[in-house]
């Protein structure tokens, strides 16, 4: 065993980057909530950015570390301790076999990652470890995970191990160190801040009235506690289409924002439907998904549009962004 | 932003769908030729991925197909007509270029698929309800049910379930009235003019009428669904002694 599940926290399941190419079988997409901070948790021990690791929701899990392991912990802030001492995120630590990892309290953002290096020994389902909870497949027997759970590593690449042993060094008695360096956190909003969603225009724009599109750009929305890795149910200004529209099932996608007959959107994540028959009236751009991940119900935000070759420019740029990352993090760990 | 083109003698749009998708539209109605048109393309994709394209979804009148921006890029820097042109642009453009391409026929012929189906009893608790609804026997429920042939048009909802065509109007009945907390995996059910298969256990509001023996979900096996968009379903009524053989032949 590498790891024991002491206490499970609210929804902590195995993700990596999603399962693609079944959906027209009806099989949905799953991953990590937010993939910003899944890829820089696995490039901080050394791991391929698609590895799989632990996310966690609101409240954490208490987990029994077995094995001497590096690890990484990103996205929000769930005061991680190490045998009751304050854990560093965002870089890369070394933890003593038989020391205790604690989550708590939920200081900022939504969703947590923790990255071992080597990943979980975890059996890929059409291609995938990411836990397809509803149809109980794929991650830890298809499902969240449950107290008395035992994990195990799969072995750690040479750097890793070698990277380890300094940081063990360095720890000394101590049942763990990290690096002084740290990488990312770039998707987790802070309380004061005025969050905008950039969005492209989605298929049905155009069908709904002038109010409701004027309101939609110009008016907050807030996150209601109906809000899971399926979806993000917003409640602000009622959105209605100017007349009513026959809609026919067609595919949506990550960050889709549907209109339900009542009037409020729902943003769709992770957890999304393969298909969809209600009205578009956005799409999150692939950036801003992390954002929305890691925001709590409650929180309000505004909808900004942007053009679909502003949203590209984006996407490139963030993915020269996390190339550099991946660089600067190699030329340290190797 | 939109192209139009023609496949089958048809208008052919497309829209981006953010920065990682691009919707082709084929028709505007729910209906076989549209469905073929749809088929068409999707077999086309899957045959002939292009570079960065990640997966397609077949839907009633549309194809939506995913790609991976930065590949996209990447995988088309050398093709001058495409160099200068945004992401999105690239893949309407090479669209446009394989439409021509998406006419192959040979895929029109369907498969057709036998669903064995126990019907009544502990399995459909509803067929009296359906039966009574529409003035006719349970008996007469299950031959027109069974008799019926059913084009699926795409999978989806949940992972192997086929959205069906139409089912005979005589045995139409609205959904109950307050949904069933869990509904078993395998449960043939019908919601108005709808007749569907249960494939993994949800719970739903369908009139539930029969069960199949038959696994519509198999994640271990390729491809992980039963019926595929295309197909033609054919249900056939089988007794209780039956199902109870298929399900042991199932689990060997």
């Amino acid at each position: 065993m590498s790891m024991s599940v002491l206490q499970p926290g609210l929804l902590t399941s195995i993700q990596d980057l999603g399962r693609y190419g079944y959906q027209k079988h009806g099989v949905i997409v799953s991953g990590a909530m937010d993939a910003y901070s899944l890829r820089t948790a696995n490039l901080l021990v050394g791991n391929e950015e698609n590895e799989a690791v632990l996310e966690m929701t609101l409240m954490g899990p208490s987990l029994l570390m077995k094995k001497d392991t590096l690890v990484a912990i990103t996205g929000g802030d769930f005061s991680p301790t190490l045998d009751k001492k304050p854990m560093p995120m965002w870089r890369p630590v070394y933890v003593k076999a038989g020391s205790v990892l604690e989550f708590g309290a939920c200081r900022s953002g939504c969703r947590a990652y923790l990255a071992v290096a080597g990943g979980y020994d975890i059996p890929e389902v059409m291609g995938s470890k990411s836990t397809y909870l509803r149809a109980g497949i794929g991650g830890y027997e298809g499902r969240a995970l449950k107290e008395g759970d035992e994990l195990h590593f799969r072995p750690q690449a040479g750097h890793a191990v070698r990277f380890m042993k300094r940081l063990e060094k360095a720890a000394g008695s101590g049942s763990y160190a990290s690096t002084s360096w740290y990488a990312g956190r770039g998707s987790i909003p802070q309380e004061t801040d005025d969050i905008r969603i950039r969005v492209t225009r989605g298929s049905q724009f155009e069908r709904f009235d002038h109010t409701s599109r004027h309101h939609f750009f110009h008016q907050p929305f807030r996150v209601t506690p109906q809000s899971d890795r399926m979806g993000y149910r917003l409640t602000g200004p009622v959105l209605q289409l100017q007349d009513p529209l026959e809609m026919i099932s067609e595919g949506v996608c990550l960050g889709t924002v549907q209109v339900p007959p009542d009037g409020n959107p729902i943003i769709l994540l992770a957890d999304r439907q393969t298909v969809g028959g209600y009205p578009s009236i956005a799409q999150v751009t692939a950036v801003d998904i992390p954002i929305i991940a890691q925001m709590k119900p409650g929180k309000t935000f505004t909808f900004q549009e942007i053009s679909v070759e502003e949203a590209q420019r984006l996407y490139l740029d963030l993915e020269k962004d996390m190339e550099e990352m991946k660089i600067a993090i190699h030329l340290r760990i190797m | 932003m939109n192209q139009i083109m023609n496949i089958d003698e048809f208008p052919m749009q497309m829209f981006p769908l953010g920065e990682s998708a691009i919707r082709i539209e084929l028709g505007t109605s729910i209906h076989p030729d549209i469905h073929r048109r749809v088929k068409r393309v999707t077999d086309y994709l899957d045959k002939h991925p292009f570079p960065g394209m990640i997966e397609c979804v077949p839907a009633f009148t549309s194809v939506t197909v995913f790609y991976n921006p930065l590949q996209v890029r990447k995988l088309h820097i050398d093709d001058p007509e495409l160099k200068d042109q945004t992401c999105y642009e690239i893949i309407s453009t090479i669209i446009q270029r394989l439409a021509s391409r998406m006419n192959d026929t040979s895929s029109d012929q369907p498969r057709v698929v036998e669903i064995p189906v126990c019907y009544g009893g502990e399995f459909g608790p509803d067929l009296n309800v359906v039966a009574e609804h529409n003035g006719i026997t349970p008996e007469e429920v299950i031959d027109i049910h069974a008799g019926g042939e059913y084009l699926v048009y795409m999978i989806g909802f949940a992972p192997g379930f086929p959205y069906l065509g139409e089912m005979s109007e005589r045995i139409a009945t609205p959904r109950r009235p307050s949904p069933r907390t869990s509904i078993p995996e395998g449960t043939v059910g019908i919601a108005g003019m709808q007749t569907g298969i249960y494939p993994i256990s949800t719970p739903g509001g369908w009139q539930l009428i029969g069960r199949t023996p038959l696994r519509l979900f198999r994640p271990h096996e390729h491809p992980p669904s039963l019926l595929q968009s295309g197909d033609i379903v054919k249900f056939r009524s089988i007794s209780q002694e039956e199902y109870e053989s298929y399900r042991g032949a199932n689990c060997r």
